[in-house]
């Protein structure tokens, strides 16, 4: 990838201001950044039971996934004029308030800084190969899809 | 025809096996055709072709069940994605 664009797939967690400070470090064109923290929360939304979630898994696939968000920040290059993107998600066993992802992306202006970290994330969830199992008193089960990610990855299409 | 067969979480889980390499029989040159050719090998292996929203990838690109085969490929089936 260009200078300055990177992905990383890890167990280990980040620090957002490092990371955002990294970005911006010897830098004289950047005017904005935006960035997005994804966490796990303990609450259930796609099941009728009220388990509380004690964990959830992440599970990967070593290769695709690094390419798969590859594609997804040169789209977002494509799009608008970015000087510096990081995208940043984590695998293996979670608990909720961990964080999950992040995703910065440092910019002219503002515009293309909240829209393009908005759209890599949209298509991160759609286009990326992670899976999430969670884990409950009551046992294990894999997070069905939401159709409304869907819907949010496809409004880009038309833009 | 000699490919590389992988499986993922839900998928995984449900055909209790995560990598396989396939020696696909001539006469299969798509994915939906290798997807029913597996399917049709006895528990628990239908449930690769009941699998709902099945998605596959091809030499880790997502591509559709009309996409060609070739020796050497590794092929990935796996349930919609839900990171982030």
């Amino acid at each position: 990838m260009q200078d300055g664009f990177s992905v990383s797939v890890q167990e280990a967690d980040f620090d957002a201001g490092a990371e955002i400070a990294r970005l911006v470090a010897g830098r004289e064109d950047i005017g904005a950044t935006a960035s997005f923290i994804g966490y796990v929360r303990a609450d259930k939304v796609h099941a009728a039971a009220a388990e509380k979630v004690v964990a959830m898994t992440l599970e990967h696939y070593p290769g695709m996934t690094e390419q798969a968000l590859t594609d997804i920040v040169e789209a977002a290059q494509g799009r608008w004029p970015l000087v510096a993107v990081r995208v940043i998600h984590r695998v293996g066993r979670l608990e909720p308030g961990a964080q999950i992802v992040f995703v910065a992306v440092a910019a002219a202006h503002r515009g293309e800084a909240f829209a393009a970290c908005e759209f890599i994330m949209d298509y991160l969830k759609t286009r990326a190969p992670f899976w999430k199992k969670e884990e409950t008193p009551a046992g294990g089960h894999w997070v069905e899809a939401r159709e409304s990610d869907d819907q949010a990855t496809a409004r880009w299409a038309g833009r | 025809m000699k490919v590389k067969v992988l499986f993922f979480a839900g998928l995984r889980e449900a055909l209790g096996v995560a990598a396989e390499a396939v020696d696909v029989p001539a006469g299969i040159v798509q994915v939906g055709a290798l997807r029913d050719w597996l399917a049709a090998r006895g528990e628990p292996w239908p449930a690769l072709a009941t699998a709902k929203n099945l998605r596959v990838a091809v030499n880790q690109h997502m591509v559709g069940l009309d996409a060609p085969l070739n020796s050497g490929d590794e092929i990935a089936f796996f349930p919609p994605v839900t990171g982030g």
